[in-house]
């Protein structure tokens, strides 16, 4: 029988950020899948918070993960509102559409 | 809780009430009250900038007060970067309104805008926790993605939003992920506590954590190779939204730069300035290089500002941070003019944007071509204007700490980046006129041209009280 200890959090915790990440650069199809990564790299950072949190005793972990939840929410929005104006220009919202200015 | 360690807010909720009720009148009386918002903001910034001023003058170095709950803590230093902060705020908010009005997108909303990202910044600098540090850039990040999608009809602006959106994104979950882990290798989020923690016992985990962070503020401050946002949100975001980006920003996160590596991070400072002279070798270069090629002039100056990055980032990187607030006083001088510049030429109701558009500018404009060549030959470091002298500066810094090397780098750096300068110069001078341009109408812009162009041939002898103030500043930060 495996207790799960604060290790387990911090792999699990690592895992789904690097997903997040991978997330965000591998991704060619839509700009959506990018809102998800970024929502799901700071899910990861709670994960690592409230563990961490519960590890130490100290409840200013538990703390600052709502603080974060609530910033993703107001990053989410305003990220939405940019992409529904991007679509409304351009009339797609295709990774590989993003490409007006370069060099 | 007492009034005295509230008084440490003073500023922040000023601000704050200001563009709360400037959001209401501008909710609730329309687009037509738009001149009255963005002046009555102009003035609010400029008002608690003379306040801050105030607090500062006849104070002793080593003062500093702690605010509510231990979050915020200020001192000189923060003070003195919040007033650059304020100060170029009211200038950026200034040269945007003629823009605005013309491309018909004048709306109370951006100054609004500008005050809570200003507040945001203030914020963050104050932190001496790394809850309020994550609020407070939080808080300018979200202002600043939506003033670059300010023309909203535009598509390049939109682009820039959200090209801007994502990789900031990115780096704010960087910076978080940084954040959870030292708060987990050294139990507390206090600035204080951090730094005593890590002087005891660096554990690997903590260092991790403050790779991160570190990360994400050079992300901010668009150090090479975490710049690649930079050109794209220049040249996209409109004009008045790029000089803002290029100057407060900036010196926002470079104050919160230096006072992260000198404050929690202190005890690690062999690490990080071991790392920090690599990377301003590598902003310098990829500045001075990538700019060659431009042809929009907006873009142009993205390169610029990333290879100016990098010089003030060799100050900091020589242990030196007198050094870093002087160049970045003297930048906002500069890259304020220039933007000016670009602001007020216009031709057929259309904004001019590449470098071929200055065509003989000398024959039809000679002031503005004039103008414009100081504040060139002053960015190129060309004595004896201001940019040669910070440039100076920085440079004794890095061979005082013995970085001889990455003065070499930076010389080199600042004879590449001279060519695209006097680039400039030579098509303002010597091309034919292609058209004329419109008439000037732009006060605002007009005296800010001449202003800035003064202060950069007569920045000689304001450099030595600026250079006190910064030496008065930086007592605290680094004993």
């Amino acid at each position: 029988m495996i207790t799960v200890g604060l290790t387990h959090y911090l792999v699990l915790a690592a895992l789904l950020f690097t997903l997040g990440i991978l997330g965000i650069f591998l991704n060619r199809k839509n700009v959506i899948v990018i809102l998800m990564s970024v929502e799901l790299m700071l899910l990861a950072v709670n994960i690592n918070f409230v563990a961490f949190s519960a590890a130490l005793g100290n409840i200013e972990g538990q703390i600052f993960s709502l603080f974060v939840l609530t910033v993703a929410a107001a990053e989410a929005a305003i990220g939405l509102a940019i992409l529904v104006v991007y679509f409304r220009n351009r009339g797609s919202i295709a990774v590989d559409d993003i490409n007006l200015m370069k060099g | 809780m007492d009034l005295l360690s509230l008084s440490t807010l003073l500023p922040e909720i000023t601000l704050t009430l200001a563009a709360l009720l400037l959001l209401m009148v501008g909710v609730f009386m329309g687009d037509r009250v738009t001149n009255a918002v963005t002046q009555f903001a102009v003035l609010a910034l400029l008002l608690v900038a003379a306040a801050l001023g105030a607090t500062m003058w006849g104070v002793e170095a080593d003062f500093h007060l702690t605010g509510p709950q231990g979050f915020v803590d200020v001192s000189l230093f923060t003070s003195l970067i919040k007033l650059m902060v304020l100060i170029t705020a009211a200038g950026a908010l200034l040269l945007a309104t003629g823009y605005l009005r013309r491309e018909e997108i004048y709306k109370p909303e951006y100054a609004v805008l500008v005050l809570l990202a200003v507040t945001g910044m203030c914020l963050m600098l104050s932190a001496s926790n790394f809850l309020m540090l994550y609020m407070g850039l939080e808080m300018q990040s979200l202002c600043l993605y939506v003033l670059a999608a300010f023309r909203r009809d535009a598509t390049r602006a939109t682009e820039a939003g959200l090209k801007y959106f994502v990789l900031g994104a990115l780096a704010s979950g960087l910076l978080l992920y940084g954040i959870s882990l030292v708060y987990g290798f050294t139990g507390s989020l206090s600035f204080a506590e951090v730094a005593t923690a890590l002087s005891q016992d660096s554990s690997r985990g903590a260092l991790v954590g403050f790779g991160f962070i570190l990360v994400a503020l050079l992300f901010k401050v668009s150090v090479a190779p975490f710049h690649m946002w930079v050109p794209d949100v220049y040249e996209g975001a409109p004009t008045p939204v790029t000089a803002f980006f290029s100057v407060v920003p900036k010196i926002a996160a470079f104050g919160l730069l230096m006072k992260v590596c000198y404050g929690p991070f202190a005890p690690l400072q062999d690490k990080w300035l071991w790392l920090l002279p690599v990377l301003a070798a590598i902003t310098m270069l990829w500045g001075a290089i990538a700019a060659i090629g431009q042809t929009n002039l907006k873009r142009l100056l993205a390169y610029s500002s990333i290879g100016h990055v990098g010089f003030a980032l060799m100050g900091l990187a020589a242990n030196d941070p007198r050094s870093v607030i002087v160049y970045l006083a003297f930048y906002a001088v500069m890259s304020l003019g220039v933007f000016a510049v670009l602001l007020l030429m216009h031709r057929d109701e259309r904004m001019l944007e590449t470098i071929d558009d200055l065509a003989g500018l000398s024959r039809v404009h000679p002031g503005l071509a004039a103008a414009m060549a100081i504040l060139m030959f002053s960015m190129a470091g060309i004595p004896p204007l201001v940019g040669f002298f910070t440039k100076l500066y920085v440079f004794v810094a890095a061979v005082q700490a013995d970085l001889i090397w990455l003065a070499v780098i930076g010389a080199v750096a600042s004879v590449v980046g001279a060519y695209y300068y006097l680039n400039v110069i030579k098509v303002m001078y010597f091309d034919e006129p292609v058209a004329k341009y419109d008439r000037f109408t732009d006060g605002n812009l007009t005296g800010t041209v001449t202003a800035m162009a003064v202060l950069s041939v007569a920045g000689l002898l304001l450099i030595a009280p600026v250079v006190m103030l910064a030496q008065y500043a930086v007592h605290l930060l680094k004993p």
